[in-house]
């Protein structure tokens, strides 16, 4: 495995090894580009993971501080977990669900589609449908897609057929297995799925698709990457010119440590990914760092998400098997009719007992939550997932008190619900509601969205300097030699979950860096 | 279908590793409320027994013994030792209370008779810290104790054993025919 010396000013510094930075970080080793992958968090692997819920929550999630505010009850209930995912080696690719949809025609030119909707700060994304369809089938081919590339559906279990048969009812046409980045058979050197559930906790058979166990090792087979965990960035440098020349970091020990690169790409997740932008203000760039247009931080995005749970009279046991085993399409259109813009999708979820504990309805207690609870073996459960709209005043922001353990700044989370993302939420629980009802539910519950998985949009993709932070390729419109490779470039988060198109952007930018490096342009 | 024994048991080799939650129950199973600090601890003894029930009338599970609650409890007594801070939130809290209690039906809390009684004198304390203390750490302490999973019909972790494809991951017989 390669090791790079901190003063090779050849290497592209990646930080983050997730969805975006893992995917690039391989790309560019398969094309002799030397790579540094900064991981804030540990190495674990395949074998390290744990079925069990709190115990691998401590393991994997990032629990550093963070501070949440707004009207968002997530910023009552979990004042310092704004967001659910993972500070490890293969960041959110190791719990992520494994939904791989790509997006519809319009969710990539929303301003256009949708009109002026007041409070919202639509914009269309300055790259269309064909743009990125080839490299949707390159994602698509990566991370072994069910239904694509002639792989079969996987096969749907006890909640996937609760769903189904309550689509069918409702007279809903679009519902299947899903595509899904698990294998339904043996691929890539990874075996097929097992059905253990605990798709959350890290996969143990390796079926899902993670960084950590298919590009990372990939890329390190070339000796072009080498990756360095337990490294957390603490701010970007740059010269007198503004082009960016290294990172300095905080290794295990907490000692300052410092790599010199040709060109830095940012892929920390759109919360910590901004904090780092702004952490690095320096005189030439007071506001920090690709910040010209100052819309670095801002249009946080989360989805428009909900549950619902429900309970019938005869047993479903919701958590055997995929935790995302089915998905039905039909809300997923845009249909202003149903009184808000965009669309959302409806994905089979399933939580452990105690995990449906903490998020069934947090800080409830007494006999109806109780009630509720003992219902657990006999209830099936659909996460919603739906556009939200971008808005200049939901942002990532240095909080003015709170430091971490390295003496920097955390980020404040600021999330309000937009009217139509209520009005879609509403839609969306009293649709679940009659899905189920319509398989005989006895009792339904609509659940308040849990801490965000899906953070996008605070380094938006934007025709126009003035508009965003970075370009069509995710380079900083202020800075050449400065990338953004995860969902924060993102110009508005259509209805499906992102970790498919992230992975299509960074594919696509890999080539274009690597191309931009080959012709000396950067 | 196959349905979960709520009988089954944990082997000490799952016994609760999860930080929430040090004491096992196997440890105080078959004790009584009133023998489970017979050795005291940080706390006294009659405001472990006040949260034992307080416990119990947050989370009440009818099917659930008391020693699910004492263990869900336990790691109090442990935190108060080590935190003074914890140590004076639930003294002072369960303080008031009992006074709450003496006030409305002239006994301390434990000793109110109904559970709708006693849950109105937690509804007025519901936003002070010491409920919100007590809440949220039961929640895991409670919950997180694999012994009772089977009890709710959780199977808890399946890797080991080869996940559900051969276990029942589709095995639902009561949906209405396509």
């Amino acid at each position: 495995m390669a090791q790079f010396d901190q003063n090779d000013d050849g290497v592209v510094v990646i930080i983050g090894s997730g969805a975006g930075g893992g995917t690039l970080g391989n790309e560019l080793a398969q094309k002799g580009v030397k790579v540094v992958i900064l991981e804030a968090g540990p190495r674990n692997e395949i074998q390290d993971f744990v079925n069990d819920e709190w115990e691998s929550f401590a393991q994997l999630a990032w629990t550093d501080m963070r501070v949440a505010s707004g009207s968002w009850r997530v910023a009552k209930d979990f004042p310092n977990l704004p967001a659910w995912i993972v500070k490890s080696v293969g960041g959110s690719t190791v719990h992520w669900a494994g939904a791989s949809l790509r997006f519809d025609e319009h969710e990539f030119k929303v301003a256009s589609a949708y009109g002026g909707i007041k409070g919202a700060n639509l914009l269309d994304w300055p790259i269309t449908k064909a743009d990125l369809d080839p490299w949707y089938a390159k994602a698509e081919d990566k991370m072994g897609v069910t239904r694509t590339n002639g792989i079969p559906g996987l096969p749907g279990n006890n909640n996937e057929k609760v769903m189904e048969a309550g689509a069918r009812k409702l007279g809903y046409k679009d519902f299947s297995t899903g595509r899904m980045a698990i294998n339904s058979q043996p691929r890539d050197d990874r075996g097929s799925c097992q059905q253990i559930g605990f798709c959350f906790q890290g996969c143990k058979s390796g079926a899902k698709w993670s960084t950590l166990y298919t590009e990372i090792p990939k890329g390190e087979a070339t000796g072009n990457l080498e990756v360095r965990p337990n490294s957390h960035v603490a701010r970007i440098e740059h010269d007198a010119g503004g082009k960016v020349t290294g990172v300095v970091y905080f290794d295990e020990a907490g000692k300052t440590q410092r790599q010199k690169a040709r060109v830095v790409a940012v892929a920390g997740n759109s919360i910590e990914s901004p904090r780092l932008l702004l952490n690095s203000a320096s005189n030439l760039f007071p506001d920090g760092l690709a910040n010209s247009s100052g819309q670095v931080g801002k249009n946080y995005m989360r989805h428009v998400t909900g549950s619902v749970y429900a309970a019938f009279d005869k047993s479903v046991h919701m958590y055997r098997g995929t935790t995302m085993a089915g998905i039905v399409r039909d809300e997923a259109r845009n249909d202003p009719a149903r009184g808000f813009v965009g669309g959302y999708e409806m994905e089979t979820i399933s939580l452990g007992l105690p995990f449906m504990a903490a998020f069934l309805n947090p800080g409830a207690w007494g006999r109806p939550f109780t009630a509720a609870m003992e219902n657990y073996p006999r209830m099936a459960g659909m996460w919603l997932v739906g556009e939200d709209m971008p808005q200049e005043t939901n942002r990532i922001t240095l909080d003015k008190e709170g430091k971490d353990k390295f003496g920097l700044p955390v980020a404040n989370v600021h999330y309000d619900d937009h009217p139509n993302d209520v009005a879609m939420r509403t839609h969306a629980y009293k649709q679940g509601t009659a899905l189920y009802e319509a398989v005989g539910a006895i009792q339904t519950y609509p659940t308040t969205p849990y801490p965000s998985t899906h953070n996008l949009g605070t380094n938006r993709m934007s025709e126009k300097p003035r508009d965003g932070v970075v370009n069509a390729f995710g380079q900083a419109h202020d800075i050449k030699n400065l990338f953004v490779s995860d969902g924060s470039q993102f110009t508005t988060s259509a209805a499906c979950n992102p970790t498919l198109t992230i992975v299509a952007l960074a594919i696509r930018q890999a080539d274009h860096i690597a191309g931009r490096m080959s012709r000396r342009e950067i | 279908m196959r349905e979960v024994d709520p009988r089954s048991r944990y082997s000490r080799r799952f016994v609760l590793k999860a930080a929430a939650v040090s004491v096992p129950v196997a440890a105080v199973a078959g004790t009584a409320i009133s023998e489970a600090w017979a050795e005291g601890g940080a706390l006294q003894p009659a405001t472990l027994k006040t949260l034992v029930k307080a416990a119990r009338d947050i989370y009440p599970h009818d099917f659930l013994a008391d020693t699910y609650y004492i263990a869900a409890v336990t790691p109090w007594n442990e935190k108060a030792a080590a935190d003074p801070a914890v140590k004076a939130l639930l003294e002072d809290g369960v303080k008031r209370l009992d006074a709450a209690a003496q006030a409305a039906h002239g006994k301390p809390y434990a000793q109110v008779a109904w559970e709708a009684d006693r849950v109105v004198l937690l509804r007025g304390i519901e936003d002070t810290p010491f409920f919100r203390k007590l809440r949220g750490d039961l929640v895991v302490a409670l919950y997180n104790q694999k012994e009772l999973w089977p009890k709710f019909g959780y199977e808890g972790a399946s890797a080991e054993k080869g996940g559900y494809i051969h276990r029942g991951f589709d095995d639902i017989d009561w949906l209405p025919k396509a």
